[in-house]
């Protein structure tokens, strides 16, 4: 008995940071390194737990970018959603890199409104519109979450990859689409355009419903925002970071939760 | 053993006024398996850091398509096309072709004549990659001297995809 109860208190306090952690959104590319006269790549964008497995909730279509290698946006071709995933084309009809990314920008507003506890969720800039008048006691969380992916054709540029300078950004120092298992790969990460520093980067590779442990690999980036991880194999790999700071948008939001996500293919040596 | 001595000294006299040669043999090898295509194949001399000082020989399919047929597969061959590869527009005169038959195939070089060009003296890898559709992919390296002192014969087998490869140098 008392070695169940201890079974249970060390279980639970596994579940604590589990519980924490959102599900993960992803975007799966066909293909990262391209080449031909008309080359296309289709991509699945989802929500789920497994890597990369949908079967959860199809990603938000309505959020893609897609940079072209000149830094201009392109459409998505063939674009559908189903129930566990979003699926859409992209032809590439620039030599270069192309940044492909689902940007969440969102504001959670919890108030009450005559007595009554009431909820909001959409665009931070829509918010004091949406907001009625008599509205009490208004609590309001604003997040900013970036999920990316890069595909190159021909020789890589890097035009696609100039940071915004809004939320997490990866700006790569190995080129993006040039990742070998064993070799180290150094990446930056930037919050609204400036260095990142001390924040947890976790990477965990594809297909980890056939496997027991998550095998994560983590790195922390330095005063430059700078971070290295060594591929233990080749794969499909999610990387990602998150962070909570007060640089809100929206004067009531007391906090910003900031997230960043990249799938980056890895290939055997 | 008299005789290779008293020629050396005229070897060793004539490097300066007489173009090195370098000939790759690349075998490739016959395989039974139910799906055969011929392997595409990049052979390229490698300096330290990994470039491509010279650009031997791409063999990719060469049927025409929308989508520029073999040349939609050319990053198959991922360490040539990460190492500059994908900086080569296909095709490349006397450079790109189309694949082989498996067997022996000798490819001659001459030193300051495309595309082996003036290669500086140093020390270098030839490397040969072959990529087969629905097969594997296999490298083979043979490090090397340039210019060579002497008539030199070197080379490397592969496992699977690629057999011997040889190298063999003329001063």
């Amino acid at each position: 008995m008392n070695h169940l109860g201890k079974y249970a208190i060390a279980l639970a306090a596994l579940a604590v940071p589990l519980a924490a952690q959102a599900h993960k959104m992803w975007l799966l590319p066909s293909a990262t390194s391209v080449a031909g006269n008309d080359p296309w790549i289709t991509v699945d964008a989802a929500v789920s737990n497994d890597l990369f497995f949908a079967d959860h909730m199809p990603g938000a279509l309505d959020r893609l970018v897609i940079i072209a290698p000149n830094g201009q946006p392109i459409q998505a071709e063939n674009a559908f959603t189903g129930k566990y995933r979003s699926v859409f084309d992209v032809h590439l009809t620039q030599q270069g890199t192309y940044k492909i990314a689902m940007l969440n920008r969102g504001a959670l507003a919890s108030y009450e409104l005559n007595g009554e506890k009431k909820r909001w969720r959409g665009n931070p800039v829509d918010m004091t519109k949406a907001l009625p008048v008599g509205a009490k006691n208004v609590e309001v969380t604003e997040s900013i979450s970036r999920v990316e992916t890069f595909v190159s054709n021909g020789k890589p540029n890097d035009a696609a990859l100039k940071p915004s300078g809004d939320g997490i950004e990866m700006v790569p120092v190995t080129a993006v689409n040039d990742l070998v298992a064993g070799e180290p790969a150094s990446f930056r990460l930037l919050l609204d355009g400036k260095p990142a520093a001390n924040l947890e980067v976790t990477a965990i590779a594809g297909a980890t419903r056939y496997r027991n442990a998550p095998e994560e690999i983590k790195a922390t980036t330095d005063s430059d925002g700078k971070f290295t991880l060594t591929w233990p194999h080749a794969g499909m790999y999610w990387v990602n970071a998150n962070t909570q700071d007060r640089h809100t948008q929206i004067s009531q939001a007391k906090q910003r939760r900031v997230a960043y996500s990249a799938t980056l293919e890895v290939l055997p040596e | 053993m008299r005789r290779l001595l008293m020629t050396a000294p005229v070897l060793a006299l004539a490097t300066p006024t007489m173009a090195a040669d370098m000939n790759v043999t690349v075998t490739l090898p016959q395989l039974t398996v139910a799906e055969y295509h011929r392997p595409y194949v990049s052979v390229w001399i490698e300096r330290a850091d990994k470039s491509i000082a010279s650009q031997l020989a791409v063999w990719y399919a060469q049927k025409e398509s929308k989508e520029g047929a073999g040349t939609k597969w050319l990053p198959e061959l991922r360490l040539w096309w990460r190492h500059g590869g994908r900086d080569q527009q296909m095709p490349v005169d006397s450079v790109s072709g189309a694949t082989r038959p498996a067997g022996e195939q000798t490819l001659k070089f001459e030193s300051g004549k495309a595309p082996l060009g003036d290669l500086p003296a140093g020390k270098y890898e030839l490397v040969v990659e072959a990529a087969r559709e629905t097969g594997g992919r296999e490298v083979v390296r043979v490090p090397f001297e340039w210019p060579a002192a002497g008539a030199q014969h070197v080379g490397k087998s592969g496992s699977v995809e690629l057999g011997a490869v040889k190298l063999d140098l003329a001063p």
